[in-house]
């Protein structure tokens, strides 16, 4: 993918960056706003990932709020040292497509980053049914089948499931989860997100041969086929 | 300023210089006591003093008038009356009539005030008590002002000529010295008055100005005392309830609240500096060791992992403090809405359930359908998952956690007395806590001996404490045997309480908490 850095720290930039570069992504940098604004208008990125506080006059939300304003719909993800509430919501509402405070694990960024390269690939065509590598996803009937058997699920076991077939071939942390399938904003003291996992492992990869859901070390996890 | 007496030839001059000086300063003393018109006390008091001045000014001045004009009417009156009656005698009697008349009347006149000249054609007295006529007096109906002698006392008095046929003419008037007595009299009075008017006004404005001062400057020393440092002071309150208390009990309100809110920020820097400390020193040697010794990668790169996970744990205290800092300070009441709490809470409990089933244990949601409740959902989500999260923590195997709701009756005195109010419990079978554990349970960074082996920070439940303050609620713990139970008491919206309370299941509890009437639902 294609993705553009704005972000005023040279050591985060750089962490940022050498880690996006090594896996396999091309990264355009910017220090500052004004430039920032300048790449963002004038070529075609996948994701944009942009620092709120910039210097150079020209801040985050304002460069969001500009390519906005200009119908580009390219996926921004929004990287803040304010974590407060209300500074997420302001920043989701300026036309962010998601927000990271830091101090961030790069892996978060990383599974988040491709998270948004691939919602704006493929968000064109609505999906009826979802399909890896023999298990399959009905999403109108709501069942599930692997080799032709049913698994049955649990309301919430489903759209885990359905949550991690749709980011199938990336990483999934588990602050991802919490919010993508429970809506949870905050984070629980204890891993309640593992045992869930676990469950569903139980049902869906257990009485198979190959397993689907991995487990990525120091990040989350990936369903995916080999 | 007292001279030294030591130099004698100096004693003359310092003895004048004191003599200038005293004015200066007794001028000094009296601007400071008056505090020139730049103190509101001041201009108050003149104000009011003013206002009083002027208006008994305008009283006594519409007096006067009033009573000078009166008695000017009833001069021209009665010699009006007079001169008619006069003229009639004329036109019965002709002259000799009118002057048998007029000597009747002068004997009749007891004030001897009243003034008659009846004169001839020639201008020669017929009869009346003046000796001839006035040079003044030429024209007739039209009132003169005349200074007249009578019996060696000079007068003033007021006469109208009137014509009478063959050119006789008549003059009647009065002297009105008695008149101007009684106006100088009537003057001086109301003089006198409008003096001790003044003086009170002044004395007025004084006391005026005093009791303004007096209540300003309690408020000014209270707040400056508070701006100095001295937190603890508040305005003191006359008890008597009227504008000037309320005014004081506004203050001491906010003073409360301003010095909760300190105190809350040097909980947290105290936190900082102390209980931060020792995660970053377990970070930091992790790391420095490792630079140090490290034998190969593996040991390196497992330490460096080590060292960010610590880090990480920091980042996260560090959220919590500010988060709960946040909460304590109020400002969090933006998102505040009415929603369900029910699918909240069954969505908490599935998400748990998962985990207490490895640990051995389960939960149990005892709760009506429906429960409308006005809050901020994100922070009930997090205060109850706290709970459940602490009780899974200390549940033995087999246990049973019980998540409890039931509706009642506030019955702590004050504003919320007889409101609705909920009750949200989540209760273990552990090992419970002491008395002593139960009162310091939700200070921050607190750990009871018995929890200091678990994860945790000792920050769950001083977040949750600040989540049901925020929400004008109180947080109990009660102890079970076994176990805890720690409860959260949350006022419910007052308009669809009523409505709510049928959607209750059968075998939810409503608790009525008369046994807890120590219990105070109070405002955060």
């Amino acid at each position: 993918m294609r993705i553009l850095l704005v972000e005023d720290d040279p050591t985060v930039r750089g962490f940022v960056a050498k880690g996006l570069t090594e896996t396999g992504h091309l990264v355009e940098q910017a220090d500052n706003g004004k430039d920032g604004l300048f790449l963002a208008v004038s070529e075609k990125f996948d994701v944009i990932i942009l620092d709120r506080m910039l210097p150079g006059g020209i801040d985050g939300l304002r460069i969001l709020e500009t390519l906005r304003s200009q119908a580009n719909a390219t996926p921004v993800l929004i990287l803040s040292a304010l974590a407060d509430v209300d500074d997420r919501v302001a920043g989701l509402k300026a036309g962010g497509d998601d927000y990271l405070t830091k101090p961030f694990a790069f892996s978060e960024l990383l599974a988040r980053v491709e998270a948004l390269g691939r919602r704006g690939r493929n968000e064109s065509a609505p999906q009826t049914k979802l399909e890896i590598n023999g298990l399959e996803m009905d999403l109108l009937s709501r069942t599930v089948k692997r080799e032709g058997q049913k698994i049955d699920l649990q309301p919430r076991e489903f759209r885990l499931l359905e949550f991690l077939m749709r980011h199938a071939g990336q990483v999934v942390t588990r602050t991802m989860l919490l919010e993508g399938v429970w809506d949870y904003h905050f984070d629980p003291q204890t891993n309640v997100i593992d045992v869930h996992v676990s469950r569903l492992r139980q049902k869906v990869d257990k009485p198979f041969e190959q397993p689907l859901i991995h487990t990525v070390r120091n990040a989350g996890y990936m369903l995916r086929a080999d | 300023m007292i001279p030294a007496p030591t130099e004698p030839d100096e004693q003359d001059l310092p003895e004048r210089r004191r003599g200038f000086r005293l004015p200066r300063l007794s001028l000094k003393a009296l601007r400071y006591h008056i505090g020139g018109l730049r103190s509101a006390g001041v201009r108050f008091a003149l104000g009011y003093a003013v206002l009083f001045w002027v208006s008994a000014g305008l009283f006594l001045s519409v007096i006067w008038w009033g009573t000078a004009s009166l008695l000017q009417r009833q001069v021209e009156a009665s010699v009006a009356a007079d001169a008619r009656a006069l003229s009639e005698r004329w036109s019965d009697g002709g002259l000799s009539a009118l002057a048998l008349t007029i000597e009747d009347r002068l004997e009749d006149n007891v004030d001897d005030d009243a003034l008659y000249l009846l004169v001839d054609p020639h201008g020669e007295r017929i009869a009346g008590n003046l000796p001839s006529w006035p040079e003044a007096v030429a024209m007739s109906n039209v009132w003169y002002q005349l200074t007249i002698k009578r019996a060696g006392i000079r007068g003033v008095a007021e006469v109208q000529s009137f014509d009478l046929p063959k050119n006789y003419r008549l003059l009647v008037g009065r002297d009105v010295r008695g008149r101007s007595t009684l106006r100088h009299l009537l003057t001086d009075t109301l003089f006198w008055a409008w003096g001790i008017i003044t003086i009170l006004t002044f004395v007025g404005a004084f006391f005026v100005r005093s009791m303004f001062r007096r209540m300003i400057s309690s408020i000014a020393r209270t707040t400056s005392a508070i701006a100095h440092g001295d937190m603890d002071r508040r305005v003191p309150l006359s008890g008597r309830g009227d504008e000037i208390d309320e005014v004081a009990e506004a203050i001491n309100e906010m003073l409360d609240r301003i010095k909760r809110l300190m105190d809350g920020v040097k909980q947290v820097s105290n936190a900082i500096a102390h209980d931060l400390r020792t995660p970053i020193t377990r970070a930091r040697a992790q790391l420095e060791y490792a630079a140090l010794h490290a034998k190969d990668e593996t040991t390196l790169r497992a330490a460096i992992e080590e060292g960010v996970s610590d880090l990480d744990n920091i980042t996260a205290v560090f959220e919590a403090l500010l988060r709960i800092a946040q909460i304590e300070a109020g400002s969090r009441r933006s998102a505040f809405a009415t929603f369900d709490l029910m699918p909240v809470l069954s969505d908490i409990v599935e998400l748990y359930e998962p985990l207490a089933d490895e640990q051995g244990s389960r939960i149990v949601l005892r709760a009506p359908d429906h429960l409308q409740f006005y809050g901020d959902r994100s922070m009930i989500q997090q205060a109850v998952s706290n709970l459940i999260d602490n009780a899974i923590k200390f549940s033995p195997h087999n246990g049973t956690i019980t998540v409890a709701v039931a509706t009642g009756f506030n019955p702590a005195p004050g504003d919320r007395a007889g409101g609705r109010i909920i009750t949200i419990d989540v209760s273990d079978q552990g090992q419970g806590m002491t008395e002593a554990d139960m009162e310091r349970a939700s200070e921050r960074f607190f750990r009871a001996d018995a929890a200091r082996n678990t994860p945790g920070s000792g920050l769950g439940l001083s977040l949750v404490q600040a989540i049901v303050q925020l929400h004008g609620g109180v947080l109990q713990f009660y102890s079970r045997s076994p176990g805890l139970c720690v409860r959260m008491y949350l006022p419910l919206p007052e308009d669809d309480g009523k409505k709510q309370g049928t959607d209750m299941t059968e075998d939810s509890q409503t608790y009525h908490l008369q046994d807890r009437p120590d219990l105070l639902l109070s405002q955060s």
